[in-house]
């Protein structure tokens, strides 16, 4: 428990200057656009050049860009990411309340590919060069190659328009009134087509992976030597083979999530979930920078606290990492 | 070099890869001489179905403009994009890691930081966010895409440079006087390329899965056909005819596929060269 807390802590000290690398980045990123959010407001509901004063003035935004980049640190370290005036709401509200959706539709896919993927990947590893090896192994070249947005298309074309199995879009049931059970059996049959659609290309990757992985500890000695001693093929393949090319795929569940946040973006716009990507996507249809600046931001801290949780998890799996590094 | 590409052309997925790879360039590059007016124009009545005219085999789409032009000239604008983004992100990538692998201590801590800082930040909000303040263009995207690529051959490059500088010959170009920044770009650099080469495939796929995903959500260049906006576009009558929104997403698959396969070819004949060595 020590050696996992020595590491949390080291990650965490580790991330402040990265993160702080990001706001600043991001900052004058969104300086360089022409216009700000008030002409985007004005844009849209009207007004004159003294109310675009005002306005410029109590959101701060008359001020040079150091003096609002040290504003805007400073209430970010309260907690504070500023207001947007496209959604006129405070933006951490607006982020908290589609986060949720985003997080049940990233983790549903990440369990879903991962399970899958190791599971045929063991399939097709447990006799590389078979006919089931080959077929796995040209299968999922293909879907690793499939754009996740045109998969959404095809797959609610054909299982929400044709087959009429699951609905086209949105999260649950408007105004269903369902509640409980019934609530997340909804809830879960909206997400059946976007998970799919996010994570068919994950379960490529981790089949691919646990497959090549598997096919080098078939090469080792201590594969020969379980062998030698005449255990069962079944047992060798899961306890010896599989379980030693399983750990590089939890490396990679980190290094996916950031990717995946991304794709999360185009999925949600394709199948209307009200989530965290697509308040990205309204942010640059808004013009709304804080928004956008805000979104990043979040998504930064989201991807560094999944790559410690996953740092934790390897260290559980594997007692070498870390062990040495306590005095450092 | 004769023996490598006759590898390379045994294998079946460098074969297969190569193939597709030469279909979509012969597409991109007679596009203008099969199809000289502007794809965007309209040729016809809307919605023509596909294999029913003669002169418009793929059909229109629901502004009336034929499919097959849009999806030969759509080949340009992917491949395109897919090439520079990767120029890009490798020559950027490589010269951020061979500076940081030689230089060390601070220079490479602060390189580092900002590699770990592009790489928290998913690259798809990251080219979104960038294509939105500074307005869609090619040229934009292609430096969008290539913003969150480099990181990957950046920190391939440092770690073939942190190898590769305590050789013999590195130091030898030290003892004769060399200037430091020549020894990193003329000696070490050379050397420390062809691992990251092999990121390439990688790196030109996902800047075409990119660049279509945005125009997909009309964030891509307005005034070029892409297969993204066509997808788009045929998603307004997907149930009607949802032809047109499927025929440019296979452009996409057969693109991906023939760079993985192309790519997997090249480090299978690269990794019999090596064992050989």
């Amino acid at each position: 428990m020590n050696r996992a807390w020595l590491l949390a802590r080291r990650r965490i000290l580790s991330s402040i200057p990265v993160l702080l690398i990001v706001v600043i980045g991001t900052f004058f990123l969104l300086e360089m656009a022409s216009g700000d959010a008030v002409d985007a407001y004005l844009v849209t509901l009207g007004g004159d050049a003294g109310l675009a004063q005002s306005l410029r003035e109590r959101y701060g935004l008359d001020q040079s860009a150091l003096a609002r980049l040290w504003l805007y640190a400073g209430s970010l370290a309260r907690l504070d990411l500023g207001f947007s005036v496209a959604f006129n709401r405070p933006i951490l509200d607006l982020i908290l309340e589609r986060l949720p959706n985003t997080l049940w539709l990233m983790g549903s896919a990440i369990a879903m590919a991962f399970t899958f993927g190791t599971l045929f990947g063991i399939v097709a590893g447990a006799r590389p060069g078979s006919a089931a090896d080959r077929a796995l192994s040209i299968g999922s070249l293909a879907l690793y190659a499939v754009p996740s947005f045109w998969l959404g298309l095809v797959l609610s074309l054909v299982f929400a328009v044709q087959l009429r199995w699951f609905p086209t879009a949105g999260i649950e049931t408007i105004a269903s009134g369902k509640t409980g059970f019934a609530r997340a059996l909804d809830i879960a049959r909206h997400l059946v087509l976007p998970v799919s659609a996010l994570g068919f290309i994950y379960l490529a990757l981790f089949l691919r992976m646990m497959r090549a992985g598997m096919a080098e500890v078939w090469r080792q000695d201590f594969v020969l030597a379980a062998r030698a001693k005449g255990l069962a093929r079944r047992r060798i393949v899961l306890r010896h083979v599989a379980r030693n090319a399983l750990l590089p795929l939890v490396t990679m569940l980190g290094l996916q999530a950031a990717t995946m946040l991304g794709g999360s973006v185009v999925i949600e716009s394709v199948f209307a979930i009200p989530g965290f990507g697509r308040l990205a996507h309204e942010a640059v249809a808004a013009r709304d920078a804080p928004l956008l600046m805000g979104i990043i931001v979040v998504s930064a801290v989201l991807v560094i606290v999944v790559n410690l949780l996953v740092d934790l998890a390897y260290a559980w799996l594997d007692p070498r990492v870390g062990s040495g590094e306590a005095s450092s | 070099m004769r023996r490598f590409a006759l590898r390379f052309l045994r294998s079946p997925e460098g074969m297969v890869g190569l193939v597709l790879l030469a279909c979509l360039v012969a597409m991109a590059l007679l596009a203008p001489f099969v199809f000289p007016r502007d794809p965007l124009s309209i040729v016809g009545r809307p919605l023509i179905a596909p294999f029913t005219d003669a002169s418009l085999p793929l059909g229109t789409d629901r502004l009336g403009r034929d499919v097959l032009a849009g999806l030969m000239h759509g080949a340009r604008a992917s491949l395109l994009v897919g090439v520079f983004a990767a120029l890009v992100a490798v020559a950027v990538g490589t010269v951020v890691g061979t500076v940081a692998g030689f230089a060390g201590g601070l220079i490479d801590e602060a390189l580092m930081r900002v590699v770990d800082a592009f790489q928290v930040v998913p690259a798809f909000l990251l080219a979104l966010a960038f294509v939105s303040v500074t307005g869609p263009s090619l040229p934009v995207i292609v430096f969008a895409v290539a913003l969150g690529a480099w990181t990957g051959p950046a920190r391939l490059a440092r770690a073939e440079v942190l190898s590769i500088r305590e050789r013999d010959y590195v130091a030898a170009a030290r003892a004769i006087g060399m200037h430091p920044a020549e020894i990193a770009f003329k000696e070490v650099l050379p050397n420390a390329l062809p691992p990251v080469l092999a990121l390439v495939s990688v790196i030109v796929a996902s800047a075409v899965l990119i660049e279509a995903a945005l125009s997909f959500l009309n964030l891509g260049d307005p005034n070029i056909v892409t297969w993204g906006s066509m997808i788009a576009e045929g998603r307004n009558v997907l149930r009607t005819a949802p032809f047109l929104s499927i025929v440019p997403g296979f452009g996409l698959v057969l693109t991906v596929l023939g760079v993985y396969l192309f790519g997997e070819g090249l480090v299978e004949a690269m990794a019999h060269r090596r064992g050989r060595q």
